[in-house]
């Protein structure tokens, strides 16, 4: 029961908050969508304890009524309880709930109703919340779908900027190629299992475990096929190389919304996916190999070029996209809880990291560019240090959340050895970037000489209690968050909490194997963090002619990582305006020229011929007539061939 | 007698003419005659509607056969009778039709400003016609009423259309009749073979195989124009665009079905071994619709256009669930029609909304529309993305069980039938992003008005369906569920005797 309300408060808050906006006003509205999401803050972390530490409720299934029901297609509206779903209850909830806060403060100096901006929020936070107690596949895609329009909604926000409009499209768009894929893999799993209800699938995986699926002429595991169909929508959702085109520019919405929806909940839902459908995903060896290898090379590539970009959001973007490479990983080699502890870490600091951001863009008059940056930490000194907590936990360092899961994650690349040691290697690699970039933001931020104009500079100023008590709260959380969750999802305790939710096959030590690694494995991201962190002290505080300098002498390489390794220009010259020109070419040849062209041309022959005929009998009945006659006529020659 | 007590289907389907002989009995000056004109058209269409109401609370989702049967013998020494009766594939075609007709009659309520009485009077016989041929239990009396629906369609283009609507007009009539006229050939024939024009008799009858190859492509002639299927889809948006919008509402929601009934009332359950063999002719030309149109759908600057050519599309996801032969594929496909009935239709009326206020559909004069009209901006947002399919609308469900279907048959026509969902994305998103978001930059629309209090009546109940469809589908579903399980099980047996039927022959 309160989970249930934990799930659809945020629903009620919206539709108060978006459809009776404008008769009650903004403060009214934003009022709603705040006690909606407060209820579920408290509901939510609520069942979260009385699953996992009181044991006073049991998991199950909360059923809503039925959905779909088509034949053997059988889809009910249900809520899953057991621990990874009231896992991620607790920490959306939870989050979503700061940001509403956080809110207020943010878009106070909003120009147009802000009604609808909270009604979008709370209507995201709750298609997440749908999406992750899913107890099916269909409803889980439901949630998926959700928060995608949410996120195109708020990508678009500002509505009037060119900018924001091609990037919520975009989003859209990309989210779609995938979303095609996972729908095919969902359809795939229907036609072998006879259900994609999570209860019956999991049930009967053993007795599909030597099913096959003809692909290309071959026969294909069809457990692969399903593993890669689903892959590939995560890799939408989630922004993994190839499909991550969309995430940075998503950055056009409210700061806010960056951090809720592209860092903390949203894209964490491929990773969620690969969770929940382990029982299916230990089974299909190759495509976690696969996505093994997407996620480290997304944590590399995303890395490199969070290195050279200058908006303030778009570096943060692209570690988001970095560190949801690293839980991809894990949930590759089989760590799946190492994913979800990343997951929850990542979800506090990087929330914390686009929130702080969000409050220094604030003081600085919505300027975005670092260049135009510096000097100004000792204007903004709860910013300056909430950021740094986020950084150092971003990074990795001892004690902070990140130092524990990210460090888990190399140690179960590590361990499991094989495709493992790809990701582990470019997970160091990445390791070593992170902390530079995330020290090369908060110099060029913060510290130097201001290189803003004076009247700028003038304004800056703290923000608000109501935008930085959310900063602290998360700061909090970005400190203690990994020591205090690592016993239970994977220290000792992790088999009683997580229970039966999440599936390690019989084969899979890689949670045991981790604790038995030699030292060094689990002190180098640690070093290398330190050693990027000098690295852009080095280059930035120091020594600041030294950026310059490299980029000058390695000019091809700069731009390479400056223009994103030329994703958006290469999908432009393949994709994009082929299709516009196909598009026309289709319209005006194949539509117009051929298309029409053949019966105009026949209507133009019998024109001529009917101006004859026309002298016998005028007007359109006539027409009509002589096409009956016609008929007739075949008709009869049809009767006399039976006949 | 039936269900209802009384020959309901009957009265729905001749209710309407009712209603036009009260407007022709109506004299006085222009004014009162367009007044009593209006509002006799719109409660005829609110009572037909109620009365249609009887079918969705007493029919039986049970039974899988014909139901609300009447019969009265009409020429019985030819094995020709007008009989009527619904079964789960009809009826609820029967309420979208009764459900259009009083929403669009209110849509033209002021978009219609000369010669009001004939409009009124072309679109009650038009839903006589409709509801008439979907009632159709004599296949004589459906041909009857599946070529009466052009007259009607035919002068509502003709002259309350937009400066094309001759050509426009004549296009559309001649494209469908030409292969109605086939479709005439076929039904003779069936006559010869079965001595009757009783459809549930021809259901039972069992044709040969070599006469239904040219059978199945006579129907396919027909059905193919009216659905419309690609390469035979060009007269859908001139007719289209020429239409006033009730025209276009009524056509995209009603009239488009009419192929994909025909599909699935004649071409499956009477020629399976046919349609069994044609079914990849059918995918191929399904797949090149959907992927084609929507090409093309992106390239267009007239709004109407847009949304006739992403009909298109989506009826080709409607093909593609029909020949699947599976339970999943077909209803899925007839959910996709209710669903595309409701949403297309509300669609072409959000483009008549702002149509009536910028006599223009071209989709550079307009932007900027959600700081003048936020409602308008919400409405037309909720039809978008139940165009394109999001879960939780009612273009989903047909949508996604047509794939579920589909991949049953082939992994790469679930894959490339749905690539739909990509490309009406694409097209549906980059409309609405140059119609409503963006800033005005044009005068004329800064003083645009949102929507009334008619319009918010013509829409509210198509918001209300679109989510209902989408949230709770089984109450849709259930009413087809049975007969098209049996129509599979039909299908499979027919198939199997065939082939029992080759293997003694060899």
């Amino acid at each position: 029961m309160i989970y249930a309300i934990a799930v659809f408060a945020p629903l009620f808050g919206s539709l108060i908050a978006g459809l009776l906006g404008p008769f009650i006003g903004d403060r009214a509205a934003q009022a709603a969508a705040i006690i909606g999401m407060v209820i579920a803050a408290i509901c939510g972390p609520l069942a979260l304890f009385m699953l996992v530490a009181f044991d006073t409720a049991p998991s199950g299934v909360v059923s809503l009524g039925t959905w779909i029901d088509v034949g053997r297609f059988h889809v009910d509206w249900a809520l899953r309880y057991d621990a990874l779903s009231a896992t991620m209850v607790g920490m959306v909830s939870f989050v979503a709930m700061l940001i509403h806060v956080y809110s207020v403060g943010y878009m106070g100096h909003e120009h147009r109703p802000k009604y609808r901006f909270f009604a979008y929020l709370s209507l995201f936070t709750f298609s997440m919340l749908m999406l992750v107690t899913a107890d099916n596949l269909l409803q889980l895609f439901f949630g998926w779908e959700g928060v995608g329009l949410c996120s195109y909604l708020l990508i678009g926000y500002w509505y009037d900027r060119p900018s924001a409009c091609a990037a919520a499209i975009k989003a859209m768009i990309v989210n779609r190629i995938g979303d095609l894929a996972f729908a095919v893999g969902i359809a795939l799993v229907f036609f072998k299992f006879n259900s994609i209800e999570f209860p019956s699938i999991f049930a009967s995986i053993g007795l599909h475990q030597a099913d096959t699926y003809d692909l290309f002429g071959t026969s294909f595991p069809a457990f692969e096929v399903i593993g890669f169909l689903l892959f590939i929508g995560a890799m939408g959702k989630s922004a993994q190389i190839g499909l991550h085109v969309w995430l940075p520019d998503a950055m056009e919405g409210p700061t806010p919304v960056s951090a809720l929806i592209h860092a903390a909940t949203m894209v964490t839902a491929g990773v969620f996916l690969m969770a929940r459908m382990s029982p299916l995903m230990e089974f299909a060896p190759t495509a976690l190999a696969f996505v093994t290898i997407i996620g480290g090379t997304t944590a590399l590539f995303a890395a490199t070029i969070g290195c050279t970009q200058t908006d303030i959001k778009r570096v943060i973007a692209y570690s988001t996209c970095s560190q949801l490479g690293y839980m991809f990983v894990a949930a590759g080699v089989g760590a799946y809880q190492v994913s979800i502890f990343h997951l929850i870490t990542h979800a506090f600091f990087k929330a914390l990291l686009f929130l702080s951001a969000g409050s220094v863009i604030h003081a600085m008059s919505d300027e975005q560019d670092m260049r135009r940056m510096g000097g100004i930490w000792r204007k903004i000194p709860i910013t300056y240090t909430v950021m740094w907590a986020g950084s150092l936990a971003l990074a990795g360092i001892f004690p902070f959340a990140g130092y524990y899961s990210k460090d888990a994650i190399l140690e179960a690349a590590y361990a499991a050895g094989g495709v493992g040691y790809y990701g582990w290697i470019c997970g160091v690699l990445a390791a070593f970037l992170t902390a530079f970039y995330s020290w090369r933001l908060l110099i060029m931020t913060f510290h130097g000489a201001p290189r803003a104009d004076k009247h700028v500079m003038a304004h800056v100023h703290e923000s608000p209690l109501v935008m930085t008590g959310p900063l602290m709260v998360l700061a909090v959380g970005a400190l203690v968050a990994g020591f205090l969750l690592k016993p239970d999802f994977i220290g000792e305790y992790w088999p009683e909490y997580w229970g039966l939710s999440i599936f390690n096959g019989p084969d899979n030590h890689v949670l045991h194997a981790m604790e038995e690694l030699p030292g060094w494995v689990g002190l180098l991201p640690l070093l290398v963090g330190l050693a990027g962190i000098a690295m852009a002290y080095w280059w930035y505080m120091f020594q600041p002619g030294i950026p310059a300098a490299m980029a000058a002498r390695f000019p091809a390489v700069y731009r390479f990582l400056l223009n994103k390794w030329y994703f958006d220009e290469l999908y432009n010259w393949l994709f994009v305006q082929p299709a516009i020109k196909l598009a026309r070419g289709l319209w005006q040849v194949g539509d117009a020229g051929i298309i029409d062209g053949m019966p105009n041309g026949v209507a133009s022959l019998a024109a001529d011929g009917s101006r004859q005929a026309v002298k016998l009998q005028t007007g359109s009945l006539a027409l009509y007539a002589f096409v009956m006659l016609i008929g007739v006529v075949a008709l009869l020659t049809i009767f006399l061939m039976f006949g | 007698m039936n269900a209802a007590g009384f020959p309901i289907l009957s009265l729905i389907t001749w209710l309407p003419m009712v209603g036009c002989i009260v407007i022709m009995s109506v004299r006085g000056d222009e004014e009162t005659v367009a007044s009593n004109a209006r509002w006799t058209a719109l409660w005829t269409s609110l009572i037909v509607f109620v009365l249609s109401l009887i079918l969705w609370f007493r029919f039986d989702p049970g039974e899988a056969g014909f139901q609300f049967n009447e019969s009265v013998a009409w020429l019985p020494e030819f094995g020709v009778g007008y009989r009527m009766g619904v079964d789960g594939i009809s009826v609820l075609f029967v309420l979208l039709s009764t459900l259009l007709t009083p929403i669009c009659i209110l849509s033209a309520w002021e978009a219609i400003h000369t010669r009001v009485r004939e409009f009124m009077l072309a679109f009650l016989i038009l839903e006589t016609m409709m509801v008439g041929m979907f009632c159709a239990l004599d296949f004589v009396v459906f041909y009857v009423f599946f070529e009466g629906v052009l007259i009607p369609m035919f002068l509502i283009i003709g002259v309350w259309g937009g400066p094309r609507r001759v050509y426009a007009s004549f296009k559309f009539f001649l494209y469908t009749l030409t292969g109605s006229v086939l479709m005439l050939l076929a039904l003779l024939t069936m006559w010869f073979v079965a001595g009757t024009t009783d459809i549930p008799t021809l259901l039972r009858t069992a044709f040969p195989a070599s006469m239904q190859t040219w059978l199945f492509l006579a129907f396919l002639a027909s059905f193919a124009v009216k659905v419309p299927m690609w390469p035979v889809h060009t007269w859908l948006p001139d007719a289209h665009v020429e239409a006033p919008t009730a025209g276009s509402v009524i056509l995209a929601g009603v009239l488009l079905k009419m192929g994909a009934y025909g599909f699935l009332r004649f071409s499956v359950p009477m020629l399976p071994i046919a349609s069994q063999s044609f079914a990849p002719i059918i995918f191929g030309l399904s797949v090149i619709a959907v992927i084609y149109t929507s090409l093309v759908a992106l390239a267009q600057e007239d709004m109407k256009k847009l949304i006739a050519y992403s009909s298109v599309a989506h009826m080709g996801v409607v093909t593609i669930g029909i020949f699947t032969f599976n339970v999943q594929g077909i209803q899925g496909a007839m959910f996709q029609m209710l669903s595309h009935g409701v949403v297309s239709g509300a669609l072409f009326l959000c483009v008549g909304v702002i149509y009536d206020r910028m006599h223009t559909r071209e989709i550079a004069r307009y932007g900027g529309l959600a700081d003048r009209m936020p409602r308008y901006a919400l409405t037309f947002m909720v039809f978008t993305m139940a165009s394109i399919g999001l879960p939780g609308t009612s273009g989903f469900v047909g949508e996604f069980l047509v794939i579920v279907g589909s991949l049953q048959v082939s992994f790469w026509l679930a894959l490339l039938g749905g690539m739909g969902m990509i490309l009406g994305a694409a097209y549906m998103l980059w409309l609405y992003r140059r119609v409503v978001f963006g800033s005005i930059t044009r005068d004329d629309l800064k003083s645009i008005l949102d929507m009334s209090p008619r319009e918010w009546a013509v829409f509210a109940p198509l918001i209300l369906l679109t989510l209902w469809m989408g949230i709770y589908p089984s109450s849709f579903t259930g009413f087809f569920d049975a007969s098209v399980a049996a129509m599979v099980q039909h299908h499979t047996a027919a198939l199997t005797s065939a082939v029992k039927f080759a293997q003694a022959v060899h």
